[in-house]
């Protein structure tokens, strides 16, 4: 142990900024008493998140650095997540408040488990030790939970919470039994020293594979892909909308880092271990979540299958261990995290007023009650669904290249093919809202009720994925160069 | 000057996008008629736009004309880079053509979401121009997939009463083709030591084993479009679901696409693949070319009569191009423009006839050139292009087509001749049991003659068929150089 510099603590000083402001925020929201929920609260967190976003682009690009004893570690992947992390929270929020105001979840405690979240997922993203990532993956999960559990009176919460919690609980112990074999076989936590003991076991032994499989099982499960992705649905169509936005969104973005630091930083050299077991991961999500998708009539059921396909393109992106897959995964976290609160946004504009919005015939004939959001629905559909000329396309396409690249034609072939098979259940949803019409007797929504700035947000977050185009050359440059160091070649 | 050849391509392009755009703003059908008038200018003017490009194109090198060339996504050096040469001039200027005709096409008959209509055709006409000029293969491919969606949304929203399945049918279908050419192309990235330059591919050595795959992989996203038997059972659904202006520019424009693909992309990258599958291509084009008659002949539904006609007038296309003989390639070339005058055409006179008595059934009606004289001529007019009549265009593509394929295997030729006579026993049965015979049904003889907005049309559309049959020589001029230039690439093994 070494003395700790100011040093040590401004590489960290978001979290520390956030963690902070976030218990301030609570007393203040005690002794602040108004007619609106979160008067006080609700401006102060947004504060908070986007100048923490802020925050966390100081120093990007400058050389990597491990600070706090080799608990935490300073780069520009870290930079560029955490900042997204903050603002994509921001917008969460953003979008979430009438909804949750509508349905009394809309108080001081739900504003500060999220900003904690948001501290859970920066240490995640910032781990450069096993110790900092599990720390970081419980005060996450331990949030979530809080957040699913708040909506009292529903029942479908207080199971989905239940179900998130013990299978949470069961994955985190696999996790930290995987923890503890790496610790028992090379000495020591960190990630940097794990990677060093590389040649000192022998990569058949039993204890290292097993050691390896756990880790990789504790992550496929927090990350929900095949065959740990039974939570998925029934936690995303359990959870009120506004806490399904969030934990569906912004925690891929602390997922892809956590993947990245312990199968690149700690596990690289171990590659062929984690590889195959990757491979079959992806595959099978891409596969369920494709297919089972289909036969879903419940929106929020139906985004948590395209959760799982889409997890199943970043881990495809991921497998090959190369650079070019590893800025692939990422680009296709930032673009999908946008995407997918697109996605929400609209249906939280819709939903605002007393009314779900989560059958999927509630999208019927939406063109013709509000062209706009109609408009904004297709564009993130189309994304999602990977579809020219849209952000979508081109996260599917730089996945696929670096697949492609890495020798797996056949794979790149088979998950293609899967993708057709998904565009379809991304195109009933256009049908839906452009080709039928609304039916009788079933209450429609207006969807004139959202506010003015939201539709402003939403426009700029919808259209921004088909803006972006002539532009994302540099998006991919930023993220590449972000990750130099990672990956082989 | 200088300036605006360097970027008229990108005029083109983007110009009809813009414009569309503009149209979406103008809002709800209270400003339809604003909707309407800005559609039409738009689509004027880019026509007039695309008139330079047919003048000042030189004739006398094969080269890329109007070129623009800038890096786009340097990573993956992905490049924006567009050019055209003597194949794809002819096919940009239809577009252009054909996207007015839609336009006033469509000006009264569509009622609903008039501004989204017209949107959807004006983007539709930038992203196809686009797929025409794009030289490099991640722009060919955003513009060959981003055109899916004004299309999808055209069937869907205005088509018929199955559009629905016709529009999830036509997208799915498509995408899986487009999909696997995608892997192809980032397979051939990687090859090519990255880059994206389709230009380059042709001069990339592959071995025939890559050469085999590379071509099914293309073969699989062009033989869907354009469509060969037997992925071709998306284009009768999508035709007879799609509204007019959207059968117009499917049959007319979309259809160009998969040939054009074989003509810049698959052929020329693969050619030693394509000399291996070529019997296989020639005998699913002769399929397509008396099979398809025959199931043509056996319709009752004049959409989809035209539709299997448009699939068997596709057939002689490919029939051309696989042949590798310079007359029957040029042939397939006219034959894709004249399809597009003719099959459009008819698509827009089954639109008079269903505009007003709402039925497509040959059955219903009879007698019609007793009540609607100048829609008579016309609708016998373009049947007889389609048959192949000497003096409009449809005869100068099959002749070259038949002529050419003769030199090379008078057999193919034969089976291929055989069309004029079925191809001219299901249009003129048509047009007798339609135009001609007694009226049956009361409210045939109620029908109204043309419109001078119908007649306007339906003149240029005729125009259009009669300079190409009888003066065909200036666009055969444009190609001529890139064919021969083309053929002589394919003569050369990669191997």
């Amino acid at each position: 142990m070494t003395g700790l510099s100011t040093h040590d603590f401004w590489a960290v000083a978001p979290e520390i900024y956030v963690a902070t402001l976030a218990c301030v925020i609570l007393v203040i929201d005690l002794y602040v008493r108004s007619v609106r929920p979160c008067a006080a609260a609700y401006p102060l967190t947004i504060a908070t998140l986007v100048s923490a976003g802020f925050l966390c682009l100081d120093g990007l690009f400058e050389p990597t650095e491990t600070v706090l004893n080799g608990l935490v570690v300073r780069d520009s992947v870290s930079a560029i997540l955490k900042s997204g992390t903050c603002f994509g929270t921001a917008a969460v929020l953003f979008y979430a408040r009438d909804y949750a105001a509508a349905r009394g979840l809309w108080r001081g405690e739900y504003l500060v488990l999220t900003l904690f979240g948001v501290v859970g997922m920066m240490a995640m993203i910032g781990a450069a030790h096993l110790l900092t990532l599990y720390v970081g993956i419980e005060l996450l999960a331990l949030c979530l939970y809080g957040m699913i559990a708040m909506e009292r009176d529903s029942v479908r919460a207080a199971e989905a919470a239940m179900k998130y919690f013990i299978l949470g609980a069961l994955a985190s112990g696999v996790l930290l039994y995987g923890m503890s074999l790496l610790y028992g076989l090379t000495g020591s936590l960190s990630l940097q020293a794990v990677s060093g003991a590389t040649g000192t076991l022998e990569v058949n032994s039993l204890p290292l594979m097993l050691a390896i499989s756990m880790l990789v099982v504790g992550l496929l499960f927090k990350l929900g892909a095949v065959p740990f992705h039974m939570w998925v649905p029934d936690v995303y169509d359990g959870s009120a909308t506004s806490t399904t936005l969030y934990l569906s969104a912004v925690p891929k973005l602390a997922a892809f880092a956590i993947l990245l630091r312990l199968l690149s930083t700690g596990l690289g050299e171990w590659i062929a271990i984690w590889q195959d077991m990757l491979l079959v991961a992806a595959l099978g999500s891409i596969a369920l979540g494709n297919v089972v998708a289909i036969a879903q009539s419940n929106i929020k059921r139906m985004l948590a299958y395209s959760t799982i396909s889409n997890m199943g393109f970043l881990l495809l992106g991921f497998f090959a261990g190369t650079h070019a897959g590893y800025s692939a995964a990422m680009v296709y976290a930032v673009i999908y995290m946008v995407t997918t609160v697109a996605a929400f946004g609209v249906i939280l504009a819709l939903s605002r007023s007393g009314f779900e919005s989560s059958d999927l015939n509630d999208f019927k004939g939406l063109n013709r009650r509000n062209p706009w959001l109609a408009l904004l629905m297709l564009i993130v559909m189309f994304s999602l669904a990977g579809i020219p000329p849209t952000a979508g396309f081109f996260a599917k396409l730089m996945v696929l290249q670096a697949a492609v690249d890495a020798g797996f034609v056949a794979v790149v072939v088979a998950s293609v093919i899967l993708a057709v098979i998904g565009a379809f259940y991304y195109l009933r949803i256009v049908k839906l809202m452009y080709f039928d019409e609304v039916e009788e007797g079933v209450l429609t929504v207006s969807a004139h009720g959202y506010r003015r700035s939201m539709r402003w947000v939403l426009t700029v977050n919808a259209i921004g994925l088909i803006a972006v185009t002539p532009w994302i050359g540099n998006v991919m440059d930023l993220i590449g160069r972000s990750l130099m160091g990672f990956g082989l070649s | 000057m200088n300036l605006f050849n360097e970027h008229l391509l990108s005029l083109l392009i983007w110009f009809p996008v813009v414009g569309g755009i503009l149209v979406l703003a103008t809002g709800g059908d209270r400003q339809a008629m604003a909707a309407r008038w800005l559609a039409l200018v738009f689509s004027v003017v880019t026509f007039v736009l695309s008139v330079p490009l047919w003048t000042g194109f030189n004739r006398s090198t094969a080269d890329m004309q109007f070129v623009e060339r800038s890096p786009w996504i340097e990573r993956f050096h992905i490049e924006y880079f567009l050019g055209v040469d003597g194949i794809s001039v002819p096919l940009v200027l239809l577009t252009t053509i054909l996207t007015i005709v839609v336009v006033v096409a469509g000006w009264k008959v569509i009622q609903t979401r008039v501004a989204q209509y017209f949107a959807a055709f004006l983007i539709m006409e930038g992203l196809m121009i686009g797929v025409f000029c794009a030289l490099d293969g991640i722009l060919f491919y955003l513009f060959w997939e981003a055109m899916l969606i004004p299309m999808f949304l055209i069937v869907g929203v205005w088509g018929g009463p199955n559009r629905v399945y016709a529009a999830i049918k036509f997208f799915l279908y498509t995408l899986l083709g487009s999909l696997l050419m995608l892997v192809a192309l980032l397979y051939l990235y990687q090859v090519s030591e990255r880059s994206f330059d389709l230009l380059a591919f042709h001069h990339l050595p592959l071995t025939g084993g890559v050469q085999t795959l590379i071509f099914l992989a293309f073969f699989a996203a062009f033989a869907v479009k354009i469509p060969m038997v037997p992925v071709h059972t998306w284009l009768p659904d999508a035709h007879v679901e799609a509204p007019t202006g959207g059968s117009v520019i499917l049959a007319a424009i979309t259809l160009k696409m998969g040939a054009y693909g074989f003509l810049r992309i698959a052929m020329p990258i693969a050619p030693d693949a394509a000399h291996q599958f070529a019997p296989l291509v020639v005998g699913l084009s002769l399929l397509a070319v008396v099979y398809i008659a025959l199931i043509a002949l056996m319709q009752q539904d004049m959409k989809k009569l035209i539709a299997y006609s448009s699939i068997s007038h596709m057939g002689f296309v490919t029939l051309g191009l696989f042949v590798f003989e310079t007359r029957a390639m040029e042939g397939a070339i006219v034959q894709m423009i004249s399809h597009g005058f003719v099959s459009g055409a008819l698509f827009l006179c089954v639109g008079v006839l269903y505009d007003r008595l709402h039925s497509r059934e040959i059955a219903t009606y009879g007698g019609v050139m007793k009540v609607m004289p100048v829609f008579a001529f016309f609708m016998v007019f373009f049947a007889m292009a389609n048959a192949g009549l000497p003096g409009t265009s449809g005869f100068v593509g099959e002749f070259l087509v038949i002529l050419g394929t003769f030199s090379v295997n008078a057999w193919y030729a034969a089976i291929a001749a055989l069309t004029l006579i079925v191809g001219a026993a299901y249009t003129l049965w048509m047009v007798k049991r339609v135009v001609f015979g007694e009226i049956n049904n009361p409210k045939v003889s109620e029908l109204k003659d043309l419109d001078r907005r119908e007649f306007g049309v339906l003149l240029g559309m005729a125009l259009g068929v009669l300079i190409i049959g009888i003066w065909p020589a200036p666009l055969l001029d444009v190609m001529r150089v890139s064919v021969d230039q083309l053929l002589t690439h394919l003569a050369v093994s990669k191997l």
